[in-house]
């Protein structure tokens, strides 16, 4: 199973998640959010970029709990909660915001 | 694609809280029994239940700072340790006895430690409601 970008292959999994983090590019996160019909705002990015960033150190996908409080933390409570992230991403922001940023499914995510 | 999900309340009030141990005793790379452990104690986790882990034996390695794992072609999940913190798993123990053979101190390790001796530790041990062993 892959997608194809630009003339270029990318594997992924039976639910989409890319296989290889490295093979992510913006226009592959384009792409798959208008899979999602996801309309990616500043304020997607922002999360798609959060979630990278957090991977990049931690070498995992954070559950939806630890992202809420992680995004607390950097942005403050009127975008550190369930519903704001809900919202951006309604289909369950750890796994439909991983997706889009090319992580693995979040562990203990369900 | 299925309806979107209902939207969990912030910081719903845990029931049901068990003191789970996971007790990590084997080298982290060559079989997947640190990795398999580590994601066992992330899930525990998540569900917000009460989590300790213990580290003794070759386990360890599992948390010693500098790993390289180029050479044996595996992803070095050491990092990983420190996202524990975010999950509010904080309890983590070294037996001392098994660091002082290895010639390890507290300092050694890529989270913060609390060191324990052997008799120390099956005190804790007997607390438990669950213990899982890898």
């Amino acid at each position: 199973m892959a997608y194809e970008i630009n003339g270029q292959t990318i594997e992924h999994d039976e639910e989409g998640f890319i296989t290889d983090v490295s093979q992510w590019t913006k226009e592959l996160a384009d792409y798959l959010a208008e899979k999602e019909t996801i309309n990616m705002t500043p304020e997607h990015w922002e999360v798609v970029n959060f979630l990278r960033g957090y991977y990049n150190e931690y070498q995992i996908a954070p559950a939806i709990r630890v992202l809420v409080k992680q995004m607390k933390v950097a942005f403050g409570p009127e975008k550190g909660n369930n519903k704001y992230l809900y919202e951006l991403f309604p289909y369950g922001p750890a796994k439909q915001a991983c997706k889009i940023a090319g992580l693995p499914k979040p562990t203990g995510c369900i | 694609m299925a309806e979107p999900v209902d939207i969990p309340e912030d910081d719903e009030p845990g029931e049901d809280v068990k003191k789970f141990m996971f007790v990590n005793r084997r080298a982290p790379y060559g079989t997947i029994y640190a990795l398999e452990g580590l994601e066992m104690v992330l899930i525990t986790g998540a569900f917000d239940q009460d989590v300790s882990v213990v580290f003794m034996d070759d386990g360890v390695f599992q948390i010693v700072k500098g790993q390289d794992t180029k050479a044996v072609n595996m992803k070095n999940f050491s990092p990983t340790y420190r996202a524990l913190e975010g999950y509010d798993i904080d309890k983590l123990y070294v037996e001392r006895e098994s660091i002082e053979a290895r010639g390890l101190t507290a300092e050694d390790f890529v989270v913060p430690v609390k060191v324990l001796s052997a008799a120390e530790l099956a005190g804790l041990m007997a607390e438990q409601h669950v213990i899982i062993s890898a």
